[in-house]
């Protein structure tokens, strides 16, 4: 295999590996905060237990996290140099910003955190898990900054053959980012939402802890169905802007080969990349009008054209990206995303009647929710990604000139097994203990935790 | 000093900093078979890092990230060339990591085996790895007219390179032996430094012959000149000052020696860089610089003003984290199990 497509498996592998455990982090790590909070204010040994359980879950979620991630700060140079040489003097930046101001408050704070139970006064111990969870939701602004602008480049110019910095405060401000930070994060807050009330839930289902696990439900009920509203608002005004900033993309993301006023949004089709059409398609009409631009007749344009003007500016070539993919991926999303909304809806409900620990269906349903938010939050980013093929830089570099030109495919490919296979421990294992420490216990069951301090001791390890 | 060379002591001191604090943290791991005799002395051992490592290795990856930032072609050129060596060194963080994390989350003897395995191979090799890598950055490598490394795996592997490889697990080894004894109490403090004093001189022999074959190898000393300068008298004071305060059993001052030993060691190294940051042993004219591989002007001026504000805060911090946990652990602070 060419070693380009094997540096985008391995890409893409990694990446989405990282990201199974980020959205956890970002949410989990408020959820947690939150819930001690309630323990500073209240001092119910309540809130103090359910600190301790979620926090010990987080941890284990948080160092897999944490260890992905070391991959990914190097792999731009290993595997994308020509990438590197030619973004560096702007994507740079926020990667270096990302860890002098978030990953160094993070990985200090937990430290302090675990480590500082009885060592801390009560009030710097509650700090140290929201400086946390503060400079998790730092690390993604940043990132998301860098990411924004391999999607949208702004405030550079092209010289010494590469992107040179023009104006740091564009590519802070990037609109772009304006719409892909918020929506990210609160993808993460669904994310964490759905881990809380999920396993709250089987726990109720088991009557285990009823307390302690009610109130967790509760608090991610409430969590998760403000999120789960705000990932679809957010999510369509990023849909809005992708229409405006990388038409291609959306294009694809709908299916759209031809230009249409007003348009319709497409359920189903099965698209025919070498004629530029599609076949048995089911379109709602003038849904995606409104969709991308409030108007019920608003233009959009589609692929076909889009394609004959990125041959006109950048010569010949194929700039349409996997259309499929990004097509159904982007289905998977959005279905999830209303699913959501629905599913907490119905939660809220259950509470208000106050049945929320007898409708075992619902609880039964929540245990599977949990894993949902993981497969939007991957179709989201397929969705990103691949649309912006086949640009590594929208518009300015392509993916195959970003490749390191000297790596052999063997190389890659010894990376690429490594880590898959070392991610692939890492998972197994990582959901072993999260499922041994969260399942619910029954009378006689030996201790889940044999680690004996839970925690609170002085000692985590 | 123009900005590039102020960015080169920035990323300078980052490393230093890496190899500073994870050297303990790295000679502690390695260490952690030869000075417990149960799991409890174990416990005690890594509990002596627990609250610091994750932080120590993100003066790493601010390192990394800082190298992208202001000399991009050094990050592209040094992490493509070196690939599998970075591989196994991300591997090998990995496992470590995950190893400290996971380690007492279960009782089974197997679990808490395989997690003492990461630990220690986890801590090894990069110890090793890192030694190499900056050996070979100073002794030059072939690289071409277009900033690519042109050679493969094996070149890496020359003597010399491997030898730099045996000087960095050594000192980091002897830190982290003194950093126990410094974190400890009672049997484990006294093997920690048992094991100090015992290294100390078969790694002096290594650093000497290291610094010797540097003479033959590098152009280390058209840099520093025949009488070697301050920085490397500095680091061989410190050293043998390790072996004064080993003596003495003054456990703060041995450990800011081996510190010292670090920082000057690597200033060495640096220094003997500078101004370039990637020798090219195919033609001098293919070295990448400080200023051919840099980012441009607004971009390091923007990176500096960041830096200056937010380097002493992080110090700040990471500063108190270690005075909290300032007391010595002793094997009763260790719950059963
Ligand atoms: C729990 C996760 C989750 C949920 C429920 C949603 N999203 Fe999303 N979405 C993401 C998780 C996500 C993400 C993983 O976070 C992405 C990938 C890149 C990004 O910025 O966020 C994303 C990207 C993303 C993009 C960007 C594609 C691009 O232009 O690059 C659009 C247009 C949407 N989303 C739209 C939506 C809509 C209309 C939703 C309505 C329900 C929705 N998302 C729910
Ligand atoms: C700031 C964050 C990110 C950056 C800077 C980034 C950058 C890149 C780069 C350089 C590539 C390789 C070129 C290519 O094949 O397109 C890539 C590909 C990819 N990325 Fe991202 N990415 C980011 C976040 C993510 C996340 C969080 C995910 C998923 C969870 C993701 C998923 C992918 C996938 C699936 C590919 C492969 C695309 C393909 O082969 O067509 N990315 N990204
Ligand atoms: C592809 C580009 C990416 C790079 C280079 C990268 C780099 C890293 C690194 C080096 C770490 C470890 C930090 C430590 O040791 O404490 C990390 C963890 C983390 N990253 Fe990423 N990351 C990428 C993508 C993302 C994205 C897209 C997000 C969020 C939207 C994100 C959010 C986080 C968070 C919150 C952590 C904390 C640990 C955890 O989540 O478990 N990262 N990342």
């Amino acid at each position: 295999m060419d070693p380009l497509l094997l540096a985008r498996w391995q890409f893409g592998i990694t990446t989405v590996y990282h990201f199974i455990f980020v959205p956890i982090t970002l949410g989990l790590s408020v959820l947690v905060a939150i819930m001690q909070t309630f323990y500073y204010k209240t001092g119910n040994e309540t809130y103090k237990r359910m600190t301790l359980f979620w926090g010990k879950l987080f941890v284990i979620l948080f160092t897999l996290g944490v260890v992905t991630g070391i991959v990914q700060e190097f792999q731009f140079g290993m595997n994308w140099s020509g990438y590197s040489r030619f973004v560096g003097d702007i994507f740079g930046i926020p990667l270096a910003i990302e860890a002098l101001t978030a990953f160094f408050i993070e990985s200090t704070f937990i430290g302090l955190w675990l480590f500082g139970w009885n060592k801390l006064s009560k009030g710097l111990h509650l700090m140290c898990i929201w400086l946390v969870a503060f400079a998790s939701n730092l690390s993604a602004v940043w990132i998301l900054i860098a990411n924004s602008w391999m999607q949208v480049p702004v405030g550079y110019v092209l010289r010494n053959d590469r992107a040179e910095l023009a104006d740091f405060i564009a590519i802070l401000l990037n609109e772009r980012a304006m719409a892909q930070i918020p929506h990210t994060i609160i993808a993460g807050f669904v994310t964490g939402g759905f881990f809380v009330l999920g396993l709250s839930a089987w726990n109720l289902l088991h009557k285990h802890r009823p307390e302690e696990f009610r109130r967790s439900f509760r608090i991610a009920l409430v969590f998760t169905a403000i999120a789960s509203l705000a990932a679809a608002t957010t999510g369509h005004k990023q849909a809005q802007d992708t229409v405006k900033l990388q038409p291609m993309k959306l294009a694809a993301m709908e299916g759209l080969w031809e230009t249409e006023s007003p348009a319709g949004m497409s359920l189903f089709a099965i698209h025919d990349r070498e004629n530029m059409t599609s076949r048995r398609e089911l379109r709602i009409p003038y849904v995606l009008s409104i969709l991308a631009h409030n108007n019920l007749t608003a233009e959009v344009t589609g692929m076909r054209e889009l394609q004959a003007e990125f041959e006109e500016r950048h010569g010949p070539g194929d700039y349409i990206p996997p259309v499929t993919v990004v097509y159904w991926s982007f289905r998977a999303m959005i279905g999830l995303g209303t699913v959501f909304i629905l599913f907490s809806i119905w939660g809220m409900i259950n509470w208000w009647r106050e049945r929320i620990d007898n409708n075992r269906l619902y609880l039964r349903i929540a245990l599977v929710m949990l894993f949902m938010p993981f497969i939007a939050n991957t179709s989201g980013w397929i969705v990103a990604e691949m649309g912006r093929q086949p640009w590594v830089v929208y518009g300015l570099l392509l993916t195959e000139d970003g490749v390191s030109p000297i790596v052999s495919a063997t190389s890659v490919w010894i990376s690429m097994i490594s880590f898959t296979i070392v991610y692939g421990l890492l998972a197994a294992a990582g959901f072993y203990l999260v499922h041994r420490f969260a399942r619910p216990q029954r009378p006689g069951d030996p201790p889940a935790d044999e680690s004996s301090d839970d925690l609170s001791g002085a000692h985590a390890y | 000093m123009d900005l590039n060379t102020i960015w080169f002591l920035l990323i300078a001191i980052l490393f230093i900093g890496y190899f500073f604090l994870e050297g303990f943290d790295f000679g502690v791991g390695i260490l952690m078979p030869f000075v417990s005799e149960d799991d409890t002395d174990r416990r005690v051992v890594i509990n002596s890092i627990g609250p610091y490592w994750d932080g120590n290795e993100v003066w790493l990856i601010t390192a990394g990230g800082a190298m992208f930032a202001a000399f991009p072609h050094w990050y592209a050129t040094l992490f493509s060339g070196f690939y599998l060596p970075l591989l196994l060194i991300l591997l090998a963080l990995i496992l470590r990591a995950v190893g400290f994390e996971f380690r007492g989350k279960l009782a089974a003897k197997g679990w808490r085996r395989t997690a003492d395995n990461f630990i220690f191979w986890g801590s090894l090799l990069p110890s090793v790895l890192w030694g190499v890598a900056f050996a070979n950055i100073v002794r030059g490598v072939p690289i071409g007219a277009d900033m690519y490394y042109t050679g493969g795996f094996f070149n890496l592997l020359n003597p010399y390179a491997l030898l730099g490889g045996l000087v960095s697990l050594l000192i980091f080894t002897l830190h982290g032996a003194v950093f126990l004894s410094l974190r400890t109490t009672g049997s484990i403090r006294d093997r920690a430094h048992k094991i100090a004093s015992r290294i100390w001189l078969p790694s002096l022999v290594v650093m000497i012959v290291f610094a010797g074959l540097g003479y033959v190898q590098t152009d280390l000393h058209a840099q520093l000149g025949i009488v070697p300068g301050t920085m490397p008298l500095l680091a061989a004071c410190s050293y043998i000052a390790i072996a004064v305060f080993l003596k003495m059993r003054l456990d703060g001052w041995a450990f800011a020696s081996t510190s010292l030993t670090i920082v000057f060691g690597a200033a060495v190294i640096f220094t003997g860089m500078f101004p370039r940051v990637m020798l090219s042993s195919t033609d001098p004219a293919y070295h990448l610089t400080i200023y051919n591989a840099s980012s441009s002007p607004l971009t390091l001026r923007i990176m500096l003003f960041v830096a200056l504000i937010f380097v002493p805060i992080v110090l700040g911090y990471q500063g108190w984290s270690y005075y909290v946990f300032r007391k010595r652990l002793t094997r009763e602070s260790i719950p059963s199990h």
